[in-house]
């Protein structure tokens, strides 16, 4: 493998994450609700996904119990936020200290056991081709999933009713009420979905990224999933360039440092988050667009008036 | 009769009065730890320290412990609430948390303080420490001695004196097999993040790097190395079960010695602030299984672990360039302990710049 291949194999792996989380959290604002416990989400689908992986010895099976637990996990926030009406904010960040304890208690037996890596996709001749072939052809499944979804999820939200819906209920929740949709279990659906790409970014943590079960392996990708969501003014293409260039200023930081470019590491540190505070202040200064893309009910829970 | 009936009662009852005082002067030990005890590296092994406080003492001492506690500001709430809740002993066991643990011991004069690696003490604050360097220069010498390319990966927590003292100490062991050895560093700025840690092993590799060290917390690193086919090294505790082809040995941490020492002291009242630096004399550091390489190369590392125990060898003995090349230490010499602790320079041959 060439060092630019390693460098872009390795960025890739280091934005896949954030993405998949990243792209959860959007539809779930888009429909008005913010759901702060993404990293509990997370933490939770990695150690439920590095459990059943190394119990069954399948790391598919991981997958989906990954995906399982994040769904439960989004689905109790779902109770309290859009049931019981508790505030949004307080709640998310509940789910996101309840999702650290509870892993932490789940996998104190998995700790130091020997993980099962999801294998990379091969496809015979394609992924044997100069440059470009395992770049393109012979990443992990996940990679694969996580830029499907994002396409997926612009088309809905963009061109078909469902996603018309959607960004109606995260507009004006009383005006989508009198006009017949079912509020409550249209952010149901959502929340359910961003619980679902939490929990798949969590295997892709505990089962491609590093197949080990440590407490707190999230390491905070959570909230800068989240920050990612605000970034992209909620729109999935920006959300994937947003995740890669992150990932990617990451990435070259250690590569300037491997290198002794001679620069302080600190400051190489903090470029991924100064790129981002850049591109937000870039993207900001089109008012009109981030006005016209922000959920207007975001955070607010719905009452139906009788 | 009822007068007898008055002792046994009298007795009864101050028999009871003497088990509440015994209850009530159980000294509470209390741990405040930087990571998850489950991390496989440093605060594994400072929750084994405290396991073997439990383990001698028994129902004499209760320890509690703290996980997960970020340096800053909320190390100094964890810690005052532990020193309230009447922990007679404060282990703090990360270098962040140094300021903090001086600002409570000064609250909470009657309750001893003892904090990791830090070089700030008053009256009832000690500080205590080991000689990590000396393991790193034992598995400097067996990269140098195993690696291919002449490489060698270093992934950095944070540029502090014990993380620069680590990276010098193993270049200066592999100069001694190899004077052309290069070392690549990469900090990382955390000491506890598994997907960084692996994103900069990787980095390493494809830079040329054959050997994987690090002085950061979790086995990402290790197990990095195990899927490349490249070899690494064990921090703080045993990994080989992470990277049973690619591990060569660990440098693992031993605190339970020092820790029943200390309980012991507070139990007796003889306890009194010192500093402890201790190294493979006194078990502090000891060495993993020397595996995955030939018998030579662990004859040598046997050799090089054995006089650095005896006090043979000083892996800091000079002469020692610094990387402008100065002499920091000449032929005869050794870089002498203040400017150890304090050390904010790389040896000649580092591949960064601090």
């Amino acid at each position: 493998m060439s060092a630019y291949e390693a460098i872009l194999f390795t960025i890739i792996t280091a934005s896949t994450p954030l993405l998949l989380a990243a792209i959860g959290e959007l539809v779930v604002e888009r429909s008005g609700v913010l759901n702060l416990g993404i990293e509990g989400m997370m933490v939770m689908g990695a150690v439920c996904g590095f459990a059943a992986a190394h119990v069954s010895g399948s790391a598919w099976l991981g997958v989906l119990a990954a995906v399982f637990a994040g769904v439960a996990m989004s689905l109790l926030f779902g109770v309290l936020t859009q049931t019981l009406i508790t505030n949004q904010v307080a709640t998310g960040l509940a789910i996101t200290l309840l999702g650290l304890g509870l892993s932490g208690l789940i996998g104190s037996d998995f700790v130091g056991l020997p993980g099962v890596k999801l294998a990379n996709v091969s496809i015979p001749w394609l992924s044997d081709l100069p440059y470009v072939g395992r770049l393109v052809f012979g990443q992990d499944p996940l990679v694969y999933i996580s830029i499907a979804l994002t396409a997926g999820v612009g088309y809905v939200l963009r061109r078909t009713r469902i996603g018309l819906i959607i960004r109606a209920v995260g507009q004006n929740h009383n005006s989508a009420h009198a006009l017949g949709y079912k509020v409550v279990a249209v952010r149901y659906a959502c929340i359910a979905f961003g619980g679902a790409t939490s929990g798949l970014a969590g295997a892709y943590l505990s089962l491609v990224y590093t197949p080990l079960w440590i407490e707190n392996m999230t390491a905070g990708r959570g909230w800068i999933a989240l920050a990612l969501v605000v970034f992209s003014t909620w729109l999935p293409g920006r959300l994937a360039a947003g995740a890669y260039l992150f990932g990617g200023v990451w990435i070259l930081g250690l590569y300037a440092q491997g290198m002794g470019v001679g620069i302080p590491s600190q400051l190489l540190s903090s470029l991924p988050y100064v790129a981002t505070i850049l591109a937000l202040v870039v993207i900001s200064t089109n008012r009109r667009l981030s006005v016209i893309n922000t959920p207007a009910s975001l955070g607010q829970g719905f009452v139906p008036d009788r | 009769m009822k007068k007898l009936l008055t002792v046994v009662a009298g007795i009864a009852l101050a028999s009871a009065l003497s088990m509440s005082a015994v209850a009530a002067e159980k000294l509470k030990v209390g741990f405040i730890y930087i990571g998850p005890p489950g991390d496989h590296g440093w605060t594994y092994q400072h929750d084994q320290g405290r396991k073997a406080i439990d383990a001698k003492f028994g129902g004499q001492v209760e320890t509690v412990f703290v996980e997960n506690v970020p340096e800053g500001p909320d190390a100094e709430r964890t810690i005052t609430r532990l020193a309230r809740q009447g922990a007679g002993l404060i282990f703090t066991t990360s270098f962040g948390y140094m300021d903090p643990t001086l600002k409570v011991a000064a609250k909470f004069p009657d309750v001893k303080f003892e904090h990791a690696t830090g070089y700030k003490r008053t009256d009832n604050v000690s500080t205590y420490s080991s000689r990590f360097y000396e393991g790193r220069y034992v598995i400097g010498q067996i990269a140098a001695k195993m690696s291919k390319s002449g490489v060698a990966g270093y992934i950095g927590s944070f540029p502090i004196p014990e993380v620069v003292r680590g990276i010098n100490a193993f270049l200066l062991g592999a100069q001694t097999v190899n004077p052309d050895f290069k070392l690549k560093v990469v900090w990382v700025n955390s000491w506890f993040d598994p997907g960084r840690e692996a994103d900069a092993a990787k980095v390493l590799i494809s830079q040329g790097a054959d050997i994987i060290t690090q002085h950061t917390d979790s086995t990402a690193a290790v197990q990095v190395a195990e899927e490349q086919g490249v070899h690494a090294f064990g921090q703080a505790s045993d990994m080989s079960a992470f990277a049973p082809n690619a591990l060569l040995t660990s440098i693992i941490d031993n605190w339970a010695d020092y820790y029943i020492a200390r309980t012991q002291a507070v139990l007796d009242g003889t306890w009194v602030s010192t500093d402890t630096f201790g190294g493979m004399d006194s078990n502090m550091v000891n060495m993993g299984p020397f595996v995955n390489m030939p018998a030579d190369v662990k004859a040598v590392a046997q050799a090089t672990a054995a006089a650095i125990k005896s006090g043979e060898l000083h892996p800091f003995a000079g002469p020692v360039y610094k990387q402008d090349g100065s002499l920091a230490a000449a032929a005869g010499e050794v870089v002498d302990l203040g400017t150890l602790l304090g050390m904010d320079w790389y040896v000649k041959g580092v591949d960064d710049q601090l």
